[in-house]
């Protein structure tokens, strides 16, 4: 273990600002749902490296659930694109303000 | 140097410059492909950090399962390469500035707190926490209702797929 684990975290805050930034400032759906992936592999870096830093292997395990939740939210999110592509043929969230009051 | 850290400076700067480039690129498609360089070079990061079985899992669920769902739903759409950022350009700037602020606060914590001087890290310690006996034991054991929760998870997440994208609703 000859790498400071303050590496680690500040590779995964600097992922996770990039995911904010993209989720802010890109228009197109697609890239939302990907910047949001972004911030989620950047927390699973930082639960990985805790855990293999203390030799707990609970941290890894949380990484597996973080799995099955995006892997869950992606088809579903995804779903959700497709049917409003179908409705109103854009994927710029600008345009999609049917909720908006 | 030694190999852990050209390791570790190899697969770190293809992760931070491929996420850079995932969020800055106007065709979506090129930008999938910049989110799969990401996630491979974290299962690198992750075989660095002694765990195996999440880097393989990386590689199989995210890098093959989830981008490859993405891909084939940018595909089937219809790509839109014109309009990059917001129609709001104040928008762009402020994310900018939030993103730099917020970054600067989260590595003045790191470095205030020096997580790495409390710890002492045995590498014997850490192979042992990465191995699949040891995550399928905590898995099955102490954890084994979250799994099932999990296993629910994903059932209500394909039976969800299938009902919002089967068919046009009025």
């Amino acid at each position: 273990m000859m790498i400071p684990i303050e590496y680690y975290l500040i590779l995964s805050a600097f992922m996770f600002i990039v995911g904010v930034t993209g989720v802010l400032t890109r228009r197109n759906a697609i890239i939302v749902f990907m910047s949001i992936e972004l911030m989620l592999n950047s927390a699973n870096l930082t639960l990985v490296a805790f855990s293999s830093y203390l030799g707990n292997s609970v941290g890894q395990l949380f990484v597996f659930f973080v799995m099955t939740v995006a892997a869950a939210e992606a088809a579903v999110g995804l779903a959700i694109i497709i049917a409003i592509f179908r409705n109103k043929l854009t994927m710029n969230i600008d345009e999609i303000n049917i909720l908006k009051w | 140097m030694n190999l852990e850290i050209i390791l570790f400076v190899i697969f770190g700067t293809i992760a931070a410059v491929s996420s850079i480039l995932m969020i800055t690129r106007s065709n979506p498609v090129i930008s999938a492909l910049f989110l799969v360089l990401n996630f491979a070079s974290l299962a690198g990061l992750y075989l660095l950090l002694h765990a195996q079985f999440i880097a393989v899992a990386q590689v199989i669920v995210y890098a093959g399962a989830i981008m490859v769902l993405f891909l084939f739903v940018i595909m089937l759409l219809k790509p839109e390469h014109d309009k990059l950022f917001s129609t709001y350009p104040l928008i762009k700037k402020f994310a900018i500035v939030i993103g730099i602020l917020v970054f600067i606060q989260l590595a003045y914590m790191i470095f205030l707190t020096k997580p790495s001087s409390t710890e002492n890290p045995s590498i014997q310690a850490s192979i042992k926490a990465g191995t699949i006996e040891q995550i399928g034991l905590e898995l099955y054991s102490n954890y084994i209702l979250p799994f099932e929760a999990a296993g629910y998870l994903l059932l209500a997440a394909t039976i969800g797929a299938l009902v919002l994208a089967k068919k046009k609703f009025e």
